[in-house]
């Protein structure tokens, strides 16, 4: 599971490099699925509600008013028609591509599995609101929809009555299949709508918005199909005759081909089967859980920077528990930590300044602490040598940093580059531990942990707390997130960096201090 | 890369997502039934006879029964299976003893089943025996039928008033 993981995101990667060449990484639309899904949603939503104006039910009703609005009133709901059906079917791919990604990304163990699992009936939703959709042309493609699918139910030993007897003949037919037609595909949508509610629950500041100039663009692509190329009906039902060629939506409707190949029963369960298997990807295989971040209340003064940090909602304040001087302390919900250590990144104690106490913050991962961390980074610059000496802070789903490693580079992964603290940057810099810093992770606008590359580039550039002090050298400093196919191009980053670090002279503001290592 | 080539590849991208998304929505046509046959479809419900005999309860029996439990009639409540036959010029198409329904067989017998056959002329027998006879059927019915390409003909079933429905 984890090669086949590694060997889909490595490929997945390199398309991103393309997309990322022309759309740039805040507009890169693989790193933009599920905000794209929410608008495919809104599109389809609204279109819908204007359809339904016009929309009669009924055995000829429904196909001449669909008629009407395709061909009379062409000019609008047939540009809505068009965009329901073109953004139903975007929907599909960026749902699609979203479940691979968050897969290869591997996104989707621990608490993580919460979005994981609240996803997979979004595909039965998905897929039951498309298929109902095309019932109510009451077309030839309808026809086989309906015969189909309820043929397909048959198989299922739940139906007293077999339900494909409705479409024997036009005489079995009744008007009102159609009313509980509409209300099924007005409610299964809203059922949808509410689900992918929960599924988005356990994030913090959610993506369901993709940025306005994607938006703009894939509202104008989705304008133009609708006007080049209109959705079209494919003539009227007539249960006489067999729908025997038609025209399939293959974004939707994939599976029925195969109904002509084997028994349905067998076809549900490969979905059932498949379904199970989704459900049971997390645990797949069982990996023991690190450990999450915890609260020492004595360091802890409740300013909540970690609640405005962590990118999954796992950290609240709540009202103190000791006799400490602040109204609030930070509270870890131990179901929510996915132990990436943004928080301890976060936290205004987690510096290596410290000198007067024992480096303990007010937050911390116990297995990566920023102790650890601190000793980790002494230790690592002592061993350098020669000019340009830089630290390279990396996190556990980028690049591997080994190949890196040389006289004059060091080398550290952390849970996230968010976890490093930007006084570190500081202190190495200005203790002169090291020439220069190089940071990396993800690739930009994907981080593993939401928000891990943007909290680090804020907190750079002084936009947020914990700011990198101003007296730190900025030309000191270099980022490439990489991700993890692009360890050649992080070398040569790499020593671009340490070329310009050349130029730059030794820093020499402060000298280290003696008790570095120590406290 | 200059601000133009992105904007270039940008639209490229856009063109390429909406070809895949317009062409894929209604393309390539799938081809259920050749379009050079017809089809004709059994499709019926029907419950068979009771399996058992109803007894009438003695008087004894029905006093030992809560009152709102006496019916004077005990009818077994699991139905005799459906044989089904469908014959096309001779030929037996369609042969299948149907069980009935429900947990406890007391539901209707159904049969859905589609065959799909060359345009023409045919002599078309139906049967239907829900009784637990030995030989023959409770119900029969044939007719000659037309079929041209594509025509869905069905044989339905409704033991009342008239049998087997040819449509």
């Amino acid at each position: 599971m984890t090669a086949l993981r590694r060997f889909a995101r490595a490929n997945l990667e390199h398309i991103e490099g393309v997309f990322d060449r022309a759309f740039g990484p805040a507009w890169n639309p693989l790193y933009q699925l599920g905000a794209l899904g929410w608008f495919f949603y809104w599109v389809v939503a609204v279109s819908g509600i204007y359809l339904f104006i016009f929309f009669d039910t009924g055995i000829t009703d429904a196909y001449e008013s669909v008629e009407y609005i395709t061909n009379v009133q062409w000019y609008a709901a047939g540009v809505m028609r068009s965009l329901h059906r073109y953004a139903s079917d975007a929907m599909v791919i960026v749902m699609m591509v979203h479940l691979i990604r968050e897969f290869a990304m591997g996104r989707y163990r621990g608490p993580r599995s919460f979005a994981w699992i609240t996803g997979v009936p979004i595909l039965w939703f998905i897929y039951a609101s498309g298929i109902t959709g095309y019932w109510l042309v009451w077309d030839k493609l309808a026809q086989y929809v309906a015969i189909a699918t309820t043929e397909w139910l048959d198989t299922l030993p739940i139906f007293g009555e077999a339900i494909a007897r409705n479409f024997l003949h036009e005489t079995t037919l009744s008007s009102r299949f159609f009313s509980l037609m509409v209300f099924i595909h007005i409610a299964v949508p809203l059922i949808l709508l509410f689900i992918m509610w929960i599924h988005i629950q356990r994030h913090s500041s959610p993506k369901v918005n993709p940025p306005r100039g994607l938006a703009v663009g894939t509202l104008i692509m989705l304008m133009v199909l609708s006007f080049a190329y209109p959705a079209t009906s494919q003539g009227p039902a007539d249960l006489n005759v067999v729908a025997a060629v038609v025209d399939l939506d293959w974004f939707y409707l994939p599976a029925y081909p195969f109904l002509d190949m084997i028994p349905g029963i067998t076809l549900w369960a490969v979905f059932g089967i498949g379904t199970v298997v989704l459900l049971l990807v997390p645990w797949l295989p069982p990996t023991r859980r690190q450990a999450v971040a915890t609260v020492d209340l004595d360091n802890c003064n409740g300013c909540g920077r970690c609640v405005d940090d962590c990118p999954f909602s796992a950290v609240s304040m709540q009202p103190r528990t000791d006799d400490k001087p602040f109204a609030q302390e930070a509270v870890v919900d131990a179901n929510l930590c996915t132990s990436c250590g943004i928080c301890a990144g976060a936290c205004p104690t987690a510096t290596p300044f410290r000198r007067a106490s024992a480096l303990t913050p007010g937050i911390d991962l116990p297995n990566s602490s920023i102790r650890d961390l601190r000793d980790r980074t002494l230790s690592a610059a002592d061993q350098l040598s020669g000019d340009a000496r830089v630290i390279v802070y990396g996190c556990r789903a980028g690049v591997n940093l080994d190949a890196l490693q040389g006289p004059s580079i060091a080398t550290l992964c952390a849970p996230c580059t968010a976890t490093v603290p930007p006084s570190f940057l500081d202190f190495v810099i200005s203790r002169h531990h090291v020439d220069g810093v190089f940071l990396t992770g993800c690739r930009e606008g994907d981080c593993f942990n939401r928000q891990g590359i943007r909290w680090v580039q804020q907190r750079i550039a002084g936009q947020r707390d914990p700011y990198l002090r101003t007296r730190v050298p900025r030309e000191r400093i270099a980022k490439l997130w990489a991700g993890v196919a692009g360890p050649q191009q992080l070398a040569d980053e790499l020593d671009a960096f340490r070329n310009r670090l050349r130029g730059l002279g030794a820093f020499r503001k402060a000298a280290p201090k003696q008790n570095d290592h120590h406290g | 890369m200059t601000k133009s080539w992105q904007i270039l590849l940008q639209c490229l991208a856009y063109v390429a997502f909406a070809v895949v998304v317009g062409y894929f929505s209604s393309a390539p046509a799938y081809v259920h039934l050749d379009p050079n046959k017809a089809l004709i479809k059994l499709s019926l419900s029907h419950a068979g006879q009771l399996k058992g005999e109803c007894r009438r309860l003695t008087q004894e029996e029905l006093e030992k029964l809560a009152p709102n439990m006496r019916r004077p009639l005990d009818c077994p409540r699991e139905r005799l299976p459906l044989l089904v036959e469908l014959i096309l010029d001779g030929n037996l198409l369609y042969r299948e003893l149907l069980p009935p329904t429900g947990l406890a067989s007391d539901g209707a017998s159904v049969a859905y089943a589609r065959f799909a056959v060359e345009p023409g002329s045919y002599q078309l027998i139906a049967r239907l025996r829900d009784s637990n006879r030995e030989q023959g059927f409770d119900y029969e019915h044939g007719a000659h039928i037309e079929l041209r390409p594509q025509q869905n003909f069905v044989v339905d079933f409704r033991a009342e008033p008239e049998g087997f429905i040819f449509k």
